[in-house]
């Protein structure tokens, strides 16, 4: 699931690069540059400008985080899932949302930081992750909407990431968009059977669509005119599409599928404007999206809490397999001796 | 239809059995031969339900997904065995699951035991996978060909199960003190509910060479735990017995909340499809 988080400050120091730029650095510079130009793939070994480093380690960690945070809104019920065949599959969905963050916490890792490292930051508190999985999933419907919308809107996203110029996060967003179709449609399938079922099943099936339309939106970032940073990624070939040129993108998707489920979405405003050939739709609540962002949504405080102390009451399993694994490695030097 | 029509006659141990196809099969179990399809998927059930809360606890996000796989290899495993009692019992595999009573139930006690902290989930699945893979490698040369056709394919996704809990049990008890510490605790607390696995009862004499007699595990089971502790230098916990009876619906006080909670939003919209 999980979303590319929206491109916030930019770190600045290219001139200070610039002043003391060595014959080596000017023609990693200059290959970096040629590389960017020809809509080719940065890797790991070459030489890359400190900013485009600290933009991509903060953007791949974000959404590592966000894959990880993201598996417990659904884990929460796959105790209740209603019918074995469901539960498989939403286990099943769990679990690669474990994988897409283990994919994305490597990938991020040829960038240097390490993953323990990461984990602290999300344990502390200090970096992000995609705002969205702040919300409550507090109905089997939000299986369905969770994976319709939000996988939706994350696929919508992340597709153009799989051209992403650093070739390690290009990759590993070509595995996760395959996956991610995939729970796309089985929230699609949720949704269809319950919109298809009993008068209850159909109403909690609305009722879901209600609650994460908007959300979902607004997990492609703030508006254009309101997200400065866009613009270096884009010249990057990090991002490729602006924040609302997805969202919009999204919006169409979305309004013909709704109709195959028999719902509604809770927007009585959306339109083709077939002057700038875009999707529009009724106004978002920005400050909902900072609210939660800073901290004040539903779930921020207990998504925190859960990963926190899976980790803290694991440390001694960790600990364990580190000891033993050194033990096993002394004692194979021992014999090699 | 057709597809699944087709795949559900092909029931030769390895070839590949949905619970699908089982239940758009016309291979009907006897009640005997229900009866035990329906003990061999409660266990598994029971079990993949109890380790699906570790999804998103694990300590290792590697722990996520291998709990998560084991649990989804047993839900699947399960499946196909409810679906194939359900058959001869007139019932959908759904039916069994969610709108069953706990006395109708029919997994022993060891399955539906407290995760505790990792040790003691390691210490239950230790036992559970040696005690399935040495039943299903036994069960895929069934009289009754559904039966042999679960079990093969079951066979080869336990024998993954046993290294997963084997390695873990050595990690564990050869890491740190503390870690020696929990695992013992944990072997402590699982090791009253083993004696069960290895009861025969009436059903088993009846069922002959369709079934395995649980009583012949015993001693392979034994021998396989016992050079693995030897090389985690443990000592099998010395606890009394407790008394089972899981098979005949006898439950502990644990499967009450657990179906409670399996169950709940099944029952809140009976006669609904998911």
């Amino acid at each position: 699931m999980a979303t590319a988080p929206a491109v916030d400050q930019m770190p600045s120091g290219n001139r200070s690069e610039a002043r003391t730029e060595t014959e080596d650095e000017r023609a990693g510079r200059e290959q970096f540059e040629r590389l960017i130009s020809e809509d080719s793939r940065i890797e790991p070994r070459d030489w890359m400008p400190e900013a485009y480093r600290k933009t991509l380690a903060r953007q791949i960690s974000q959404h590592a985080h966000s894959e990880i945070i993201g598996m417990q809104p659904e884990a929460n019920w796959i105790s209740r899932a209603p019918s074995l065949k469901r539960k498989a599959i939403l286990m099943a969905k769990v679990q690669d949302e474990a994988g897409h963050g283990l994919y994305l916490y490597s990938a991020a890792e040829t960038l240097g930081t390490p993953r323990d490292k990461m984990t602290e930051d999300l344990i502390a508190g200090k970096a992000r992750y995609s705002s969205i999985f702040n919300y409550p999933a507090v109905t089997w419907a939000d299986m369905g909407a969770i994976g319709w919308l939000v996988d939706g809107a994350a696929i919508a996203n992340q597709v153009p990431l799989c051209r992403a110029s650093y070739g390690p996060y290009g990759r590993a967003m070509v595995r996760i968009c395959k996956e991610e179709s995939f729970h796309q449609r089985q929230g699609f399938e949720i949704l269809l059977e319950l919109a298809n079922g009993t008068p209850a099943q159909k109403e909690m099936a609305q009722d879901a669509v209600n609650r994460w339309y908007a959300p979902s939106l607004m997990m492609f970032g703030p508006p254009d005119d309101d997200s400065p940073n866009s613009k270096q990624s884009m010249a990057w070939n990090i991002k490729r599409f602006s924040n609302d040129e997805l969202r919009s993108r999204f919006v169409g998707m979305m309004v013909e599928q709704v109709k195959v489920l028999g719902l509604t979405l809770p927007d009585d405003e959306i339109r083709f404007n077939e002057d700038t050939q875009q999707w529009e739709h009724a106004p978002l609540d920005w400050n909902e999206f900072k609210e939660v962002l800073a901290g004040r949504g539903p779930c921020n405080a207990q998504r925190m809490e859960r990963r926190r102390e899976a980790h803290e009451d694991g440390a001694w399993v960790r600990e364990a397999a580190a000891a033993y694994a050194d033990k096993r490695a002394a004692t194979a030097q021992q014999k090699a001796a | 239809m057709s597809e699944s029509n087709a795949s559900a006659t092909r029931t030769t141990p390895g070839n590949a059995l949905r619970p699908e196809d089982i239940a758009a099969s016309d291979l009907k179990p006897s009640t005997d031969v229900a009866e035990y399809a329906l003990r061999l998927g409660d266990d598994s059930l029971i079990l993949a339900q109890r380790l699906g809360w570790w999804i998103s606890r694990a300590p290792e996000l590697e722990e996520d997904v291998a709990l998560g796989n084991i649990a989804l290899d047993l839900i699947g495993h399960a499946r196909s065995f409810l679906s194939y009692a359900g058959h001869g019992l007139d019932k959908t595999e759904d039916d069994l699951a969610y709108f069953r009573r706990e006395p109708e139930f029919r997994c022993a006690h060891l399955f539906v035991q407290p995760n505790g902290d990792f040790a003691r989930t390691i210490a239950r699945q230790l036992v559970v996978s040696h005690y399935q893979f040495e039943l299903y490698s036994r069960l895929m040369h069934s009289t009754d060909p559904t039966l042999a056709a679960i079990a093969a394919k079951a066979v080869k996704e336990v024998d993954y199960h046993r290294d997963h809990s084997s390695q873990w049990v050595l990690r564990l008890a050869l890491g740190t003190d503390e870690s020696r510490r929990r695992m013992i605790a944990g072997l402590k607390l699982t090791w009253p509910y083993v004696e069960e696995l290895f009861v025969d009862d009436q059903l088993i004499d009846t069922l002959g060479d369709a079934a395995v007699r649980p009583s012949t595990l015993r001693a392979p089971v034994d021998s396989l735990l016992a050079s693995l502790f030897a090389e985690a230098e443990l000592e099998i916990p010395a606890v009394p017995a407790a008394v089972g009876g899981g098979r005949h619906g006898k439950h502990s006080e644990h499967l009450g909340y657990l179906l409670a909670e399996m169950q709940v939003l099944a029952r809140e919209h009976p006669g609904a499809t998911w």
